[in-house]
């Protein structure tokens, strides 16, 4: 039977069309037919164990669960006959049993799944006069709330993590009666997608620990916002009550994140309210930092730009919105200066290229093969990660070359290599391929890499993806050229996995310009830094603050108080953070997703866009009248116009910067620390991934520079020499070190990747 | 007419050995298949002409479960045998096991040649350890006699089986349940379709059969299908294995033919002990549901006959209890037992199971309301043909049996908060 | 989305895991290991928890569990699931015997009670608990399938049949 075929059913007297060997439940549920459930989630697969959907189907003398049920021509099904609704009214008497039935003090209560299909199939008194079943909360971790004597053993969130997380960290030990959900021994769960299973679960048996006890459903009002932490574009809802966002949700688009999002879309909200938040304008008098008023901040900032005029850098985040970037842009153009930058992570500007997925988000978990590099795109962009996960567990196969080990989630190939030799195993690939060129001819094949470039011919859908570990290697270019000639060779997409929520709206709308160095190795007269602490968001936080330290005059637009801001700043201007603020991104794919502000900006926070047009008014220049973000929009959207994005070089590069050394850093940035949102985001800094500045070093590399593990030791990079603790990690090849960036410890160091030496402390 | 199928080399020294079952025959019937002499069609044309009926519990024709396999359908394929012998009553298998293991083996051979598979696997209960180490014997006697393995007797087809010990579950009876526990995870049923004819072992095409039908195998190929059906009555054919116990002077394991008398088997076993009345009978296991031993008296043993009086036939076990017995302690007992052994998955018996012990304990327990026993009666209802696997009715169906049998015996504990029996 | 039957197998075997357990235990995980397919290590995990019980004296520990999941490269949650739903598994110390008594309804019509009220009795502790001196854990079990020989109890690997409170004595006091 083909997929596509379509057959006829006949459900309570309506006739519904529905495909070939679909279950039951799929039908109805296109057709809008209600059955309820509660094991039944459209994304796991079926268990058809909570007996909540059973229906009468014609000549089939017992109730089938319509789950498990696959549809046949001619079918006919009743599911409210007095046969389905006593099995319905059946099931729901006996989950109810042991239910605790305390709503009122629920989290879930009111958006229960369990209390919604109560209403209309449960009775009003129980006959249940035994003792009711009593099980121990779990402590999983900082996100999830566990309420297990609320569980129905719908066994939907062990399920989950088995087949979407990819870690099967939850599980229902014991039997019958005393089947408990549980990690079973005491230990959090990990999964940087394990937010999903609160809302995969009906009942209030795990829910979210930061929101636990702070609203109640029905005081919600619903807004839809876009994650602002990568470049996927999850759809989000907020939940919001009295202008605070209580708690986020995921917003379903199946184009984008289906009904799922990360850990980290999921929990940083709770930054928003973070006593870090800066909500008055900071201004610094003679050394010393006074709080300030709009009008005397935005003078003062208003005169500092004016000095700098054409000698201005703007450095943003690339997480900042069109209308920001657009209007920063516009600033600093009309001051005379076309200095603007937002790849603040990149670590090669040899050629420019328009970075970009290359396909769209669905084409990921479609792609046959793929070869990653410079990229943990589980940790970078969570959904990706899913979607290519989906992939492989579909045959697609999936290689890496990266500068240090993964945990993987599925049967992947890793090349694990120092980051110097990373552009030779990519030309051994490309030269195994058939590809021609320097670094490529002399690039030495072995069996792995003649497979990789095998499958990749082979893949009627393959696809090469340089993630974020490729562009803050100092041979980004290298990595790119050859990437290129690979793809060339195999026929294969050529995508990037973009670091900021809007690097590619950035790119589109003109926010990016030379480069880093062009803006940091000589000092500008002034800087406009927007959504950027110097110490954590840039590559090189010492060559950063160098410049910005010699700089006449620093205006930052920041959410939060930042003392690596504050050491280079003159003002800060506070401006609001996601959700207080409208504003469009363009995700990895190129999808233009524009959003409303969900709450009033807090304090006296303004809007970003705002800040930046009374600016432009303030420095009399031209254009800087809109009355609305969507005006802003709109001329963004018509300057981006004709703009392709294009992954392939404009040049080729195939001189390597970065020689072998004796000891290399690995300055990844890990999930929680990628920006100043999600830094301050409490519960997410409690995780396991919430990477701490440390100095992780494989056991033999350790031993050569005399160190073991819980030692303090010194790093030196470019003459800065920081204390940090060390931490074994097989993960880590020989010759390199793994030290973070963009975490507490590691404000002083230099470039993300580059040469160090280790000592003793 | 006994002891002329599975216990038929019973009065063998130790007929467990190789060359003990050989001297009666023993896999004659192989080398005859393997020879050519009969073709795998042929074998399962026998096996559909004994109308042999799976004799785990369910009674599935054994012939048609075999012939839903293509036997030229590419990949690995499976004979399983279900040897997680636990319903209450039975101990059958575990003669089979001890007594007549080459029996079986040759039987799954035959099997696997039947439906093209190339290995096997018997899972047997966890706690079975001398029947294990017996049947583990015999593996290696056949495997070192070139019997199991490649290239068996030189005939081009192969065939290895091993043991999966089970580790304490009642449901891993069930035969999904079964594959599952094979499969290295809990043992909890599969919902089906997909059966395991397509979905089985390792999601391959697999065949599940009972000890005592796959033992019966190389008889029904040597005797011929229509011999063995002929020792039995119409739809239930050959003879059978029972496993009778309770208050009798000889409990133990009966082969006789199907349609025997229970008065007969009665008589076989001892008879009642101390000359008491038999009150009342559980015809198949304790999963089915009990008859009044007068009625009981009047029953022959097949399957049409106890689905006549409202049980089953089961798998053969036979519990005979005399007038000393309360049937509301009986009942507890057993409804205890499904409580225990439900797997969890299924809500209606997950949850129901405990509920039906609970008021059952209570009633016993002299705190029963007048009310419990139509809540039971409704609770029973609600698990019945709602769940996975069987298990759910297995749980209902004896609890609805006692109530229509010995109800007398519920309400007067529920009205004088003690036991009219006096247990 | 339809059924899902796939081994639940960890990405990254645990390193070291070929020196876990002791020559012997090894060996013998090994030989079941052999009789599955070769990517369903995990059908050894049965046999595996089954095998480092005995040599841990009758019980299972949660390193125990670590370390089978590690050799048969499992998800450890994987290994507590099947430890904690199989009743042959136990995961507090027991008795050096473990007496499991039947008490189904063969056993029980059958007089399993006095049995169990006999051994209560003489060793001074309830089913389920432990002697102190560690001698002896009572265990109430499900049919074990020789009803024929009802009332009846299972030590170790042996099975008891017929029991009489003088046969249950004789038997007790003749375990080490």
């Amino acid at each position: 039977m083909s997929e596509d075929q379509t057959v006829t059913i006949e459900v309570d007297g309506r006739e519904i069309q529905a495909k070939a060997g679909q279950m039951l439940i799929d039908a109805t549920d296109a057709a809008g037919i209600n059955i309820p459930r509660f094991c039944y989630h459209k994304k796991l697969s079926v268990s058809a164990n909570c007996r909540m959907c059973l229906v009468e189907v014609a000549k089939v003398p017992k109730p089938l669960p319509a789950c498990a049920t696959p549809v046949a021509e001619g079918m006919k099904v009743q599911t409210r006959s007095p046969l389905a609704i006593a099995a319905q009214k059946g099931t729901m008497e006996f989950l109810l049993i042991n239910h605790p039935l305390d709503c009122p003090v629920c989290d879930q209560g009111g958006e229960c799944e369990l209390q919604d299909v109560a209403l209309g199939y449960g009775d009003d008194v129980s006959r249940f006069v035994e003792g009711k079943r009593v099980v121990m909360d779990k402590e999983i971790g900082p996100l999830i709330s566990t309420d297990l004597t609320r569980c129905i053993h719908c066994t939907r969130c062990v399920r989950f993590g088995a087949e979407i997380a990819g870690v099967r960290e939850l599980g229902a030990t014991g039997r019958g009666e005393h089947m408990t959900i549980g990690t079973y021994i005491e230990k959090s769960v990990d999964s940087e997608l394990s937010g999903n299973m609160i809302d995969v679960c009906p009942v209030g048996s795990l829910t979210s620990k930061p929101f636990r006890f702070r609203a109640r459903a029905w005081e919600l009002i619903q807004r839809d916002a876009i994650a602002p932490h990568d470049a996927v574009g999850s759809n989000l809802h907020l939940h919001v009550r009295r202008n605070e966002v209580m708690r986020v949700h995921p917003k379903e688009n199946d184009a984008v994140n289906e009904c799922w999002i990360s850990d980290r879309d999921r929990f940083s909200y709770t930054a928003l309210n973070s006593a870090e938040r800066l909500d008055t304008p900071l201004v610094k008098t003679r050394g010393e930092w006074k709080e300030s008023g709009w009008h005397e901040a935005l003078t003062r900032v208003a005169s500092g730009l004016k000095e700098a005029g054409s000698d201005l850098g703007v450095l943003a985040s690339p997480g900042c919105t069109v209308e920001e970037l657009h209007l920063a842009r516009k600033l600093a153009n009309g001051l005379g200066s076309e200095r603007i930058e937002t790849r603040l992570r990149q670590g090669d500007f040899r050629t420019a290229a328009g970075a970009w997925l290359g396909q769209s988000v669905t084409d990921l978990e479609r792609c046959s093969a793929a070869l990653l590099i410079g990229s943990n795109v589980r940790k970078e962009q969570p959904i990706f990660g899913h979607r290519l996960r989906k992939a492989a567990l579909e045959g697609c196969d999936v290689s890496f070359i990266n500068p240090l080990e993964l945990e993987m989630n599925y049967a992947a190939r890793q090349i694990v290599t120092p980051p110097a030799a990373m552009a030779g195993e990519v030309a051994a690939v490309a030269r195994a391929a058939g590809a021609a060129g320097p670094l490529i001819d002399q690039a030495e094949v072995t069996e792995r890499h003649q497979a990789i470039a095998e499958r990749l011919k082979a893949a009627p859908a393959a696809t090469l993806l340089l993630g974020n570990l490729a562009q803050a290697h100092p041979d980004y270019a290298v990595l790119l050229t050859l990437a290129s000639a690979l793809a060339k060779a195999t026929g294969a997409v050529l995508g990037q996995l973009p670091a900021g929520a809007n690097s590619v709206g950035a790119q589109l709308v003109g926010a990016v310009g030379d480069g880093l160095d062009a803006m940091l190795a000589q000092p500008a007269k002034g800087y406009l830094l927007m959504g950027v602490e110097p110490g954590y968001d840039l590559w090189d936080p010492a060559a950063a603050n160098a410049a910005l330290t010699q700089s006449g005059f620093v205006v930052a637009l920041s959410g939060f108080r930042s003392e690596s801001l504050e050491a280079v700043a003159d003002v800060i201007l506070p401006v609001s953070a996601f959700a207080e603020t409208s504003g469009t991104f363009v995700n990895a794919e190129g999808t233009w997703q524009s959003f409303a502000g969900a709450v009033s900006p807090k304090g006296e926070t303004r809007p970003a866009w705002k800040v930046l047009r009374v600016l432009g008014n303030l420095l009399d220049l031209q254009g800087f009248d809109h009355d609305s973000s969507e005006e802003v929009l709109a001329e963004a959207r018509q300057q981006a116009e004709g703009r392709q994005l294009d992954n392939a070089p404009a040049d080729a590069v195939t001189e390597c910067r970065l020689v072998d050394a004796a000891l290399t850093r690995i300055g990844d940035v890990p999930i929680y620390a990628v920006d100043a949102l999600v830094r301050h985001a409490a519960p997410l800094q409690k995780t396991r991934d919430a990477i701490a500045a440390a100095i992780y070093i494989n056991e033999s590399e350790a031993a050569k520079a005399g160190l073991t593990a819980g030692m303090q030791a010194a790093v030196t990079q470019n003459g800065t020499r920081v204390i940090l603790p060390v931490t074994i990690d097989p993960n880590i090849p020989n010759g390199c070190v793994r030290i973070p960036a963009g975490v507490a410890g590691t404000e002083q160091l230099g470039g993300q990747f580059g040469e160090v030496t280790l000592e003793k402390a | 007419m006994a002891n002329e199928v599975c216990l038929r080399n019973n009065d063998l020294e130790r007929p467990w050995l190789l060359e003990q079952y050989q001297s009666r025959g023993g896999y004659e019937q192989l080398k005859r298949i393997l020879a050519g002499e009969i073709t795998p069609a042929q074998v399962i044309d026998e096996v559909k002409a004994a109308n042999l009926r799976g004799r785990g519990g369910a009674g599935f024709p054994t012939g048609m479960k075999w012939s839903f396999i293509s036997r030229e359908a590419p990949g690995q394929k499976y004979v399983v045998c279900n040897s997680d012998e636990g319903e209450p009553g039975t101990f059958k298998d575990r003669d089979i096991l001890r007594y007549n293991p080459h029996q079986l083996i040759e039987g799954m051979i035959i099997a696997g040649y039947a439906i093209g598979a190339t290995r096997g696997y018997n899972y047997i209960r966890g706690e079975f350890w001398e029947p294990y180490m017996r049947f583990q014997g015999a593996i290696d006697e056949a495997r070192e006699a070139g019997l199991l393995g490649e290239n068996i007797l030189g005939s081009g087809f192969d065939f290895d089986l091993h043991v999966h010990l089970g580790g304490g579950a009642y449901v891993c009876g069930e035969e999904t349940a079964l594959l599952e526990s094979i499969e290295g995870k809990k043992g909890q049923p599969r919902f089906k379709p997909p059966f395991p004819a397509h979905f089985g072992l390792y999601g391959r095409p697999t065949i599940i059969n009972n000890t005592e039908s796959l033992c019966s195998i190389p008889v029904i190929i040597e005797k011929g299908g229509k011999w063995f059906s002929e020792i039995g009555v119409a739809n239930s054919g050959g003879s059978k294995l029972f496993s009778i116990s309770g208050n009798i002077n000889k409990p133990g394991v009966y082969e006789i033919p199907m349609g025997t008398p229970f008065a007969e088997l009665l008589e076989m076993a001892g008879g009642m002990r101390d000359g008491r009345k038999c009150k009342a009978v559980i015809p198949g296991g304790s999963s089915s549901p009990v008859i009044p031993g007068e009625q009981m008296l009047d029953l022959t043993m097949d399957y049409d006959s106890i689905q006549g009086a409202g049980s089953m036939l089961g798998s053969g076990a036979v519990i005979v209890m005399d007038d000393t017995n309360c049937m509301v302690r009986v009942l507890e007992r057993m409804s205890y037992f499904y409580y225990e052994e439900s797997c969890g998955q299924c809500t209606p018996c997950r949850e129901g199971t405990g509920w039906l012990y609970r008021v059952v304990s209570r009633i016993e327990n002299g705190q029963g309301r007048p009310e419990d026993l139509e809540l039971l009666e409704d609770v029973t209802r609600k698990i019945a043909g709602r769940t996975i696997c069987a298990l759910g009715d297995a749980a209902a169906m004896p609890v609805q049996g006692m109530l229509k049998h010995f109800r007398d015996e519920f309400e007067y504990h529920i009205e004088h908060k003690r036991c009219k029996v006096g247990a | 989305m339809g059924f899902k039957n796939a081994p639940m197998t960890t990405v990254k075997p645990v390193e070291g895991k070929e020196n876990l357990f002791s020559p012997e235990v090894r060996a013998e995980i090994d030989s079941w290991i052999a009789k599955y397919p070769e990517q369903w290590r995990q059908s050894a995990v049965m046999a595996a928890l089954r095998i480092v019980q005995d040599a841990n004296g009758g019980y299972l520990t949660e390193a125990l569990m670590d370390q089978v999941a590690a050799y048969l490269d499992m998800p450890a949650i994987a290994v507590y699931e099947v430890a904690t739903f199989y009743s042959m598994y136990e995961l507090k110390p027991v008795g050096r015997h473990k007496v499991c008594v039947c008490t189904n309804v063969s056993c029980m019509v059958n007089g399993s009670d006095k049995i169990v009220d006999h051994m209560e009795q003489k060793l001074g502790i309830k089913l389920g608990e432990t002697t102190e001196d560690g001698r002896y854990t009572l265990k109430e079990v499900e049919c074990l399938g020789a009803c024929g020989g009802a009332p009846m109890f299972q030590i170790g690997t042996k099975y008891y049949e017929n029991l009489t409170p003088e046969l249950v004595d004789s038997i007790l006091d003749g375990l080490e």
